[in-house]
Order: structure tokens, then C-alpha cells, then sequence
């Protein structure tokens, strides 16, 4: 397998030919935020927040392939700041009250505004009016905390093949669906297997019945399934 | 040294900001000798002074009595921390923004979902008239210091407050602050520190 030799913030390293900016930057030890992404699951470089600047250009690591002698630089100023004004704007396109939210303390969004040092909002919140669905027996989507990272539709499309939801819908009417857009209690697809609940970065896919806080996404178990999936390497 | 002089403001919150406070314990009797607090609820002083040094408001901007105490604040205070997430965000006092302005969350209210269905107050000199919009204090006045946390812990409050008398930048996202959590979320712990200093309001 070929090898290429990068530069990541003024650091040689040497990369696999095929690996991702991401990849290869997160085995050197370096790390770049991220939100869409979740190992195991095909890369969309929904969220960009993982853009990095290489030979001075932006782009977005999880979907940028190593190449030889690149020149990376992964957290410049103009990095950290549209970072931050990424996530201030997810913050401000639905709406987020944390304080009595299932996530939170376990919500990836709240965790990336905590590093990337956003102590307020400078945009105005949009406050759209946003539907709760509660007809699926075990699970909950409230799409008041939706960040659209089609985590959930990537994983019950490639690890449990169901392929229960989509996104419908533009800009602000934006949407994540189950089946064609029926009640997630009704669509006849879902398995009830779970795997969404447990990719969701935010609050809006938890389990019923939990409550402030109380909603913990499983993520180990996500991880081995995708391996056991992946690798062939079961975990008894 | 003069006295520091010290205020605490509630608007649209729940007082769990201003527990919080009292959470700081022992600091408070520290706080006592550096610091005068010439108002809060804590006090029994009824008109906002002038030349206060530093000022925690509490809550989020929901009625017109809200909007002339700020302004009023702004005008007469050095320092001011928006205190807790209502102050920050919103929070919990916004949620009725969805329901589009001030008359369908009174009808919702007093109407649709009171039982027997009552009539809407008639806005009067006692209950201040509501606002259409609930604001994050940043959003009427410029705002100095970010101090978010539902509500943030008497230990923040503490070193936001140790900071401010020794005339020292604040920069708190070194100590974990997070819209919610009391303090930190839980599994925060291996986040570096932010990459750059928080301060700035644009
Ligand atoms: S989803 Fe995350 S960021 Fe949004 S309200 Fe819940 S805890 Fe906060
Ligand atoms: S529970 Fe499983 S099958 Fe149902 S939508 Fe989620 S991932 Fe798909
Ligand atoms: S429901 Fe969750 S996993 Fe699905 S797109 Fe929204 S935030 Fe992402």
C-alpha cells in the first residue's frame, strides 16, 4: 500500500494512500472537531466543521484524501472562528434550551460550543415552530434539536439496512423523515433497533421516558456493532 | 481602597442564578469586606443607583419593566455579566417565542389551556405589559462578561467575581463554562481548553 507524507500543523507525518485528512490527522494525535461524522458511517461533510486549511485552501478533512507533500494547517485563526460561528449558528437555527434538555451533559453540540469557547450567541435565534414526535413506542425525535447531520439516516441506511429515514425539505423547512414522512410509530421500515438514537449527537433522537439530562447515546455499543459489521470481530 | 460596589439584577429568571450566589458559602463574607452591594434582591434598596461597579443580571428581558430597568442598569453601571442562561440565551423564559408574540401565548394560557377558560388580565400599572420577544441581554445592551450555566455554580460565580476585583481579563472558557450544566457536562473533562479568548462582543 502506498504512503504518502503530509505536513499537519507543521508535523511530517505519513498517511495510507485512500486515508482521509481526518483519519490520518486524528492517528497522528491531532484533533480536528467535528459533528456529521461518526467513524464507521460514509463521510458527508455535512457540518464543515472539520475544514482545514491545505496548501491555503479550505477543505473539509472527512471527505479530502491525503495526498503527497500537502501542507496542512488544521487550527488557524480563520479556522477557530468559522468554527465557532458554525456552531453559534446551529445553536441559533432551531431551538436549544439546554437547561431542560434530555441531552443535556451528553450532547455533542453543547460539548463543541464549550471547546470552541461560545459563551453566547451572536445571531439572532430563528425560533421556527418544530414538531415532536412521539408515535414510535421506544424512541423520541423532537426536532427542536436537529443539527441535520443525517447521522441517523446514514446509520440505519449502511449498519442496520433499513433505511427508515430521509430528509425532506429545504432551508429552513429542512427535515429529517421516517418512511415517506409518516409518523415514525407508523412507518412499517423501523426495526426498532435503536442505532439512530444511539448516532444522534444531539437531544433530538432520545429514548421515551427519559428525562433532563437522562438521555446517554450508547455510543460503545454503536461502535462495536459498526465493527463487528466492518471487521468481522465480535465482541462476546 | 473604596469599597467595591456591587449590584444583582433579576429580570426574567427563576432566582436560581441568584442561589447560586448564595452557594459561594464562606467567599460571600470575603466578598463582604471588598465589596458593598448596593442592590439586589438580596437588599432592601428599591431604585437602581448610579456609579455601580459591577452588575450580575439575572433572567432574560420578557416585559416592558425589564427593557427600562436594563437600559437603566447599562446606563449605570461599569461591569456588566450577564448572569446564568435566561440572561445568555433565553433559556427557558424564551421558549414562548415560538408561539409568535405576546397575545397568542396569553391566550394560550388564560384561554385555551385554563380550566375553567378564563379572560386575558387587561394590561394595567400592576402587571408590566409583555413583551412580544423574549431577549438575551445582549440582545438590548452591550454586554461585557458571558456567564452562562443553569444556573453557572457558586464556584464560577466566585472566580468571575475574584477576576473582576483584581481588574483581571476574564476569560471563564477555561473553566468549563456550558449553557445547562451546572459547571461542566458530564465527560467534558478531556476537551482542550478554547483556542482563543471568549471575550469579544460583536
Ligand atoms: S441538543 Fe444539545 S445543544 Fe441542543 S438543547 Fe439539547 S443539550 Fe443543548
Ligand atoms: S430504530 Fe433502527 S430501524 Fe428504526 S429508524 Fe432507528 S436505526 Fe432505523
Ligand atoms: S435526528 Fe439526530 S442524527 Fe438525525 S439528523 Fe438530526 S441531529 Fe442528526
Amino acid at each position: 500500500m502506498a504512503v504518502k507524507t503530509l505536513s499537519v500543523d507543521g508535523q511530517l507525518i505519513s498517511a495510507r494512500e485512500g486515508q482521509t485528512l481526518l483519519e490520518a490527522a486524528r492517528e497522528a494525535g491531532i484533533s480536528i472537531p467535528t459533528l456529521c461524522h461518526l467513524d464507521g458511517l460514509n463521510a458527508v461533510g455535512a457540518c464543515r466543521l472539520c475544514l482545514v486549511e491545505a496548501n491555503g485552501r479550505l477543505l473539509p478533512s472527512c471527505l479530502t484524501p491525503v495526498a503527497e507533500e500537502m501542507d496542512v494547517q488544521t487550527q488557524t485563526d480563520r479556522l477557530q472562528r468559522y468554527r465557532k460561528q458554525i456552531v453559534e449558528l446551529l445553536f441559533a437555527e432551531r431551538n436549544h434550551v439546554c437547561s431542560v434538555c434530555v441531552a443535556n451533559g451528553n450532547c455533542e453540540l453543547q460539548s463543541l460550543a464549550m471547546r470552541l469557547g461560545v459563551d453566547h450567541l451572536r445571531y439572532e435565534p430563528q425560533e421556527p415552530e418544530c414538531e415532536v414526535d412521539l408515535s414510535h413506542e421506544r424512541y423520541g425525535l423532537d426536532h427542536n434539536r436537529c443539527v441535520l447531520c443525517t447521522r441517523c439516516v446514514r446509520v440505519c441506511d449502511e449498519i442496520e439496512g433499513a433505511h427508515t429515514w430521509d430528509v425532506a425539505g429545504r432551508g429552513t423547512h429542512c427535515r429529517v423523515i421516517t418512511d415517506l414522512h409518516q409518523p415514525w410509530g407508523d412507518a412499517s421500515t423501523c426495526t426498532s433497533c435503536g442505532k439512530c438514537v444511539m448516532a444522534c449527537p444531539t437531544g433530538a433522537l432520545f429514548h421515551r421516558g427519559s428525562s433532563v439530562s437522562e438521555n446517554v447515546h450508547d455510543r460503545e455499543t454503536l461502535h462495536a456493532l459498526i465493527l463487528a459489521r466492518e471487521e468481522k470481530q465480535w465482541l462476546v | 481602597m473604596a469599597r467595591l460596589r456591587l449590584a444583582t439584577v433579576w429580570l426574567g429568571g427563576c432566582s436560581g442564578c441568584h442561589m447560586s450566589f448564595l452557594d459561594m458559602d464562606e467567599y460571600l463574607i470575603d466578598l463582604a469586606e471588598i465589596a458593598e452591594v448596593v442592590f439586589s434582591p438580596l437588599v432592601d434598596s428599591k431604585q437602581y443607583p448610579e456609579g455601580v461597579d459591577v452588575v450580575l443580571v439575572e433572567g432574560a428581558v420578557c416585559n416592558v419593566e425589564h427593557l427600562e430597568m436594563i437600559r437603566r442598569v447599562r446606563a449605570n453601571s461599569r461591569i456588566l455579566i450577564s448572569f446564568g442562561d435566561c440572561a445568555v440565551t433565553g433559556n427557558v423564559s424564551a421558549i414562548r417565542n415560538v408561539q409568535g408574540g405576546a397575545l397568542p401565548v396569553l391566550e394560550r394560557a388564560y384561554v385555551e389551556l385554563s380550566d375553567p377558560s378564563g379572560g386575558i388580565p387587561s394590561p394595567s400599572d400592576i402587571v408590566p405589559k409583555l413583551l412580544d420577544r423574549v431577549l438575551p441581554v445582549h440582545a438590548v445592551v452591550k454586554v461585557d462578561t458571558f456567564l452562562p450555566g443553569c444556573p453557572p455554580s457558586g464556584p464560577m460565580i466566585r472566580t468571575a467575581l475574584e477576576k473582576v476585583l483584581t481588574g483581571e481579563p476574564i476569560d471563564l472558557m477555561e473553566h468549563h463554562l456550558s449553557f445547562g450544566g451546572y459547571g461542566r457536562p458530564k465527560g467534558s473533562e478531556h476537551l482542550p481548553a478554547s483556542p482563543s479568548s471568549s471575550q469579544s462582543h460583536s
